[in-house]
Parts: C-alpha cells; sequence; structure tokens
C-alpha cells in the first residue's frame, strides 16, 4: 500500500498505558500498535472509555506511556514534550484562550515559532480564510457560536502547518445539521491541507463517512483495523459486528466435515478453522427471501417497514430469535405480515466472527 | 407578598445596614464640622481636611503607612502566587500546607503580634518599618492567597496543554497564558492584602519605632490626647482610598474576563 522506504506519519508500536498505582492501577491501553500513512484521514472508533483519547493524549504528548514507542514520520517522539512534536491537537472542548482575539489564538503557535510579524499576519488571514472565519479576527471567543469555535479551534491547530492533526470528537458539541456540514468541510479541509489526520469518534456512521481507514478500539486494545467498507462488509469480531451499522448475529455449530449448522436442518455452506460453537453474522441487505422450504432457513414475518427504496422485514426464526432483512424494491413484492417466507443466507455473505 | 420570602426580610436587612454604616456615616459627616469639639455641631467647613494636608506627622505616617501597605501587599501577592501554583497539584500533605498558608486568619493577632515582638527582640532586630513588613507580609498571604486559588481552581488545565500543543515551552506557557488567566486573581489578592495592609493597628503598634508610626497607630495615640474632627477627617479619607481600591481592582478584573 505505501512506499516502504517513507516512513509512516505516525507509528505506535506496542503501547502500553495504565493509571494509577499498586493495586489502584488501571490499564487503559493494551500493546497497542498502528502505523497512520502520510495524508491518511485516519480514525480511532470505540464505545465510550475504551481508550481514544488516552491515545490521542500519548501522541500529543500530554501523558507518558508505560511502554512501547510513539514515532511521528520516522522520528522518535516518546520521551519529547509536546511542544517538541510536530502535531496539533483540536480539542473536545475547543481550549480557545479567552483572554486572547481569535486572531491571536490563530498566531500563538506562530509567534512561538518565532515567525517575522508579517509572515504571522498573512498565515492566520490564510488560516481564518481555510475556515470562512474571516470577518470574525478581532472577536473573543465568547462572542463566537460553538461552530464558530469549533472553526477557529481548527484554524488554529492548522495555522503551524503540523505534520499530523489530532482531532478528538471534534464535532460532539454540535448540533446534527452544522454535525452533518462540518464533516463535510473537514474532508475537504483535509484534502486541501494535505494534512495526515488522526480522528477520535464514537459514532460509527462519522467514521465510516469520513475515513480512509478505520481503527475499532474496545477496552483499550484495537480489534480490527482496515477502509471502511471492510470494517463494514467483513468484521473480523462479534463486537465489531455488533458496533457497526444493523447485523444479524446468528449462533451455530461448526460442523468437523465442513458448514456450520444453524438449526435442524440448516447448514450453511462455510468452512471454519476449528469445529464448534460459532457465531455467525450477515448484514440484513445480504440475505434474500426464498419461497418456504426451499432457503437456508424458514421464517415468520413479523413486521415490515417502508424506507423509501426498500422495505426492512422483521423476521421470527425458529429459534425464537428475529433477524432483520432489507429487501430492495425491484427484488419482487413484498410477503404480508404474518407469513411464512424462506431465507436464503448466500456462503460468500456470511462472516464467521471471532468473539 | 413572595411567599417564599422570609417576613420582614426588608426591614431586617435595614436594621443591618443601619447597624453596619451608621457609625461611618456619622464620622463622615463631623469631618465637616467646623467646630474644634468633635461632638457638637456648628456649621459645615472642610478645613480639617486643609489641617491633615498640613500636619507633617500626618504626612510622615500616610507615607509609612503607604510604603508599607505596598511592600507587603507585593510581597504577599508574590508569595501567595507561588504557593498557589505549588499546591495545584494534590501531593501528600496539601491539605498540612494550606492550613498553615491560611493559619493567619485564625490565629488571635495579639497573640502573634506579642509573639514577633519577642522574637524580634530576642533576635536583635531594629524595631521599625522592615520588621513591620515582614510581619505584614506574612499575615497578609491567606488574603492574597484565597481569590488567586480561587481563581486557579476554576481554570481549566486544557488551556495550558493546549498552550504546549502549539509549541510553547512551560515557561512561555507561564507567560502567555496562565498569568494573564489568571490576572484577575492576582489583582483581587493584592488588593484584599493591600487594604488589610492599611488597616492593621495590633501588629504595627507593637513594632513600630521611632518616626515609623502608621497611620492607624496615629490616629490612635491621637485620640488619646482627646477626638479632634481631624482624626474624623484622616478616617475618612482612608476609608475613601481603600473604597477607590476595592472598587478599582473590580472593575480592572471585569475588564480582564
Ligand atoms: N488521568 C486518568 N486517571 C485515571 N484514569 C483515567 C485517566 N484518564 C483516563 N482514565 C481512564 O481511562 C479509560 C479510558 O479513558 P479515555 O478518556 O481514553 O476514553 P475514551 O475512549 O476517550 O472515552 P470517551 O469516548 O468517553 O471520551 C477510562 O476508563 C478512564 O476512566
Ligand atoms: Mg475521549
Amino acid at each position: 500500500m505505501t512506499d516502504a522506504s517513507v516512513p509512516p506519519a505516525v507509528s505506535i508500536r506496542n503501547v502500553s498505558k495504565s493509571f494509577g498505582k499498586g493495586i489502584y492501577t488501571v490499564p487503559v491501553l493494551d500493546d497497542v500498535s498502528l502505523n497512520i500513512d502520510r495524508r491518511e484521514f485516519f480514525t480511532l472508533l470505540g464505545p465510550s472509555g475504551c481508550g481514544k483519547t488516552t491515545l490521542l493524549r500519548l501522541i500529543a504528548g500530554f501523558e507518558t506511556a508505560n511502554a512501547g514507542t510513539i514515532a511521528i514520520e520516522g522520528q522518535d517522539v516518546t520521551a519529547a514534550p509536546p511542544f517538541h512534536r510536530p502535531v496539533n491537537t483540536v480539542f473536545q472542548s475547543y481550549a480557545l484562550f479567552p483572554h486572547l482575539t481569535v486572531e491571536q489564538n490563530v498566531a500563538f503557535a506562530l509567534v512561538e515559532q518565532g515567525l517575522a510579524r508579517e509572515a504571522i499576519r498573512t498565515r492566520v488571514g490564510e488560516a481564518l480564510e481555510m475556515v470562512r472565519m474571516g470577518a470574525f479576527a478581532r472577536r473573543r471567543p465568547a462572542e463566537l457560536s460553538g461552530g464558530q469555535q469549533q472553526r477557529v479551534a481548527l484554524a488554529r491547530a492548522l495555522a503551524p502547518r503540523p505534520r499530523v492533526l489530532l482531532l478528538d470528537e471534534p464535532l460532539s458539541a454540535l448540533d446534527l445539521k452544522l454535525r452533518k456540514e462540518m464533516q463535510l468541510e473537514l474532508k475537504q479541509l483535509q484534502a486541501e491541507a494535505g494534512i495526515t489526520f488522526l480522528f477520535v469518534t464514537h459514532d460509527q456512521e462519522e467514521a465510516l463517512t469520513l475515513s480512509d481507514r478505520v481503527a475499532v478500539m474496545q477496552a483499550g486494545k484495537i480489534l480490527q483495523m482496515g477502509p471502511p467498507r471492510e470494517i463494514y462488509e467483513r468484521p473480523t469480531h462479534r463486537f465489531v459486528a455488533d458496533f457497526i451499522g444493523d447485523i444479524n448475529l446468528l449462533e451455530g455449530e461448526a460442523l468437523p466435515g465442513g458448514g456450520v449448522r444453524l438449526g435442524p436442518g440448516a447448514v450453511v455452506p462455510l468452512t471454519c478453522a476449528t469445529p464448534g460453537k460459532v457465531t455467525i453474522a450477515i448484514r440484513p441487505e445480504r440475505a434474500r427471501l426464498a419461497t418456504v422450504g426451499e432457503g437456508t432457513l424458514d421464517a415468520t414475518v413479523i413486521h415490515s417497514a417502508y424506507l423509501g427504496t426498500a422495505m426492512l422485514h422483521k423476521l421470527g426464526l425458529p429459534d425464537g430469535s428475529t433477524f432483520l432483512l432489507r429487501q430492495s424494491e425491484s427484488s419482487g413484492p413484498p410477503p404480508e405480515t404474518g407469513s411464512r417466507v424462506g431465507l436464503t443466507l448466500p456462503g460468500e455473505a456470511i462472516r464467521v466472527l471471532l468473539q | 407578598m413572595n411567599p417564599r420570602r422570609f417576613p420582614f426580610t426588608r426591614e431586617i436587612s435595614l436594621a443591618v445596614m443601619a447597624y453596619l454604616y451608621v457609625p461611618v456615616v456619622v464620622l463622615i459627616a463631623y469631618s465637616f464640622n467646623a467646630n474644634r469639639t468633635a461632638t457638637i455641631w456648628t456649621h459645615a467647613s472642610v478645613s480639617w481636611y486643609g489641617r491633615i494636608l498640613e500636619n507633617p506627622s500626618i504626612q510622615a505616617a500616610a507615607w509609612n503607612s503607604l510604603v508599607l501597605a505596598v511592600c507587603a501587599a507585593t510581597a504577599a501577592t508574590l508569595l501567595a502566587l507561588l504557593a498557589a501554583l505549588s499546591t495545584r497539584r494534590d501531593f501528600l500533605g496539601r491539605g498540612a500546607a494550606e492550613t498553615v498558608l491560611n493559619m493567619p486568619l485564625i490565629l488571635p493577632e495579639i497573640v502573634v503580634a506579642v509573639a514577633t515582638l519577642l522574637l524580634f527582640v530576642a533576635l536583635g532586630v531594629h524595631l521599625g518599618l522592615t520588621a513591620m513588613m515582614a510581619a505584614h507580609t506574612a499575615f497578609c498571604i491567606p488574603f492574597a492567597y484565597l481569590p488567586i486559588r480561587a481563581r486557579l481552581d476554576g481554570m481549566s488545565g486544557t488551556y495550558e496543554e493546549a498552550a504546549q500543543d502549539l509549541y510553547a515551552s512551560r515557561f512561555r506557557t507561564f507567560r502567555r497564558v496562565t498569568m494573564p488567566m489568571l490576572w484577575p486573581g492576582v489583582m483581587a489578592g493584592f488588593t484584599l492584602a493591600f487594604v488589610t495592609s492599611l488597616d492593621d493597628f495590633l501588629t504595627s503598634f507593637f513594632l513600630s519605632g521611632p518616626g515609623t508610626t502608621t497611620l492607624p497607630v496615629y490616629i490612635f495615640s491621637a485620640i488619646r490626647s482627646g477626638i479632634s474632627p481631624e482624626i474624623n477627617a484622616i478616617s475618612a479619607v482612608m476609608l475613601v482610598v481603600s473604597v477607590l481600591l476595592v472598587a478599582l481592582s473590580f472593575f480592572l478584573g471585569r475588564l480582564r474576563r
């Protein structure tokens, strides 16, 4: 995927982090390794408390790792203080300096970098234009709306042209409409500025729309890492499958001779490494309706909802569990509520999951 | 009537106000009394204000008080600032350190004043302005510390992280972010310390040497040879100066926000 001679933008090797001492030790990150390519939009996705912020703070230099190394563009920064790292952060609370104007906020890092007064003025102007906040240069942060503060925070972090921009749930304080707008703008900005973005969110939809690659975290570990499509279509873990989008999880038994048995007479042609209990997953849009008796399983239609371009059916399976099926409009007339249908689970659409 | 209000709230408030301020108002009123006897009103005059301006011992005492208050308040504010910054993080003995810092608020001043006097005499320290500065600095520290500490507690550490993230070293972060954000607290602390020092009688009384009388000490000795309208005038001036200072620091604090 990348040229091996160019070191990755961010390289994290076997990083572990725990807080507290003695019996009060709380492990937060457990042997995390990842590489982020240059100009990549990389997202850490996971539920609250899984360690996303901690990982970001380790990269920014606000925390020190207990073990492992962190390198930025090939340069080891594991022990470097935050002000010696070529990364900038957009804080969740924005952290705009209340005693400085918008302009002075954006100029903050440029002054520290020792740029000439003229150069600073030009750069501040450019950065504010980029986020369309030029008209607000003389205001104080307290005189701005949430979305405007968000933009200033972005301009302030981008102005010194960092190698990597770290964003910790930067959109979570905005309302839904503004959030969608800012998502598009972020993506555009990233393409224009040509900077590596490391983005943190617990919103799976946001992660899938924005990212080049996503890492799904749970309890201090990275479970799966890959492009959004791969994460969505080929989840490896039960947790990942469950966390992202609607999915049907079915318990089955892998047979020694190949195939997974889901119930009496219902065997799907899959090969598993080891026989025994397994969980399989299939997306609602990948399952198909069939005539009774001709599918993998038989089911009862419990409820149907019209979604505009498709129908979503809730089916009852023989073992009492429910199954979601999304039927596109072109695939024939919808079955009636209460009727018996067949259910086909195509082998290539089924994922066998790790626990 | 508002059902949630206690009955007679207004009446009680008025009574408390009168209780607090009638003496002060009487004092100020009589400072404009032309009569030499402070308690008999004849007609209005500002002559006593002219008299205190001409009196060299009052001038000297006022100057001493001012120098003492500026030096003690500055030193106390600096120490309080250092103390507040170093007790920011939790550490073993933090509670004890804070108690020691705030001790002058609780200890009876007369005991501390006598103890300081005995110590200074035992050590052979020359009594006078320097000795008073040392003692005033000590008891002014909590007055400067409390507003600074309150300001610091209300300040999230994220701002300093943001500054370091934007390439400011620890020192630059302190100069460009911590200090400006702390400034209103420092101003308030300085003013409180200044007014406390200006007002102090006991410690100054014990530690002042010849020629280093402060205004409160002067007023005390003058009053022993009879109450004169001159004293009313000095007291009124001190009152106005204190109120103006507090108001000024309040407005400066607001402006910085
Ligand atoms: N300074 C700290 N001291 C002790 N524990 C901490 C500290 N910071 C974080 N933790 C713990 O580490 C765990 C992970 O925290 P972290 O802030 O990284 O989660 P997160 O994934 O960012 O969650 P969220 O989505 O809620 O922001 C939490 O259980 C938290 O309680
Ligand atoms: Mg977080």
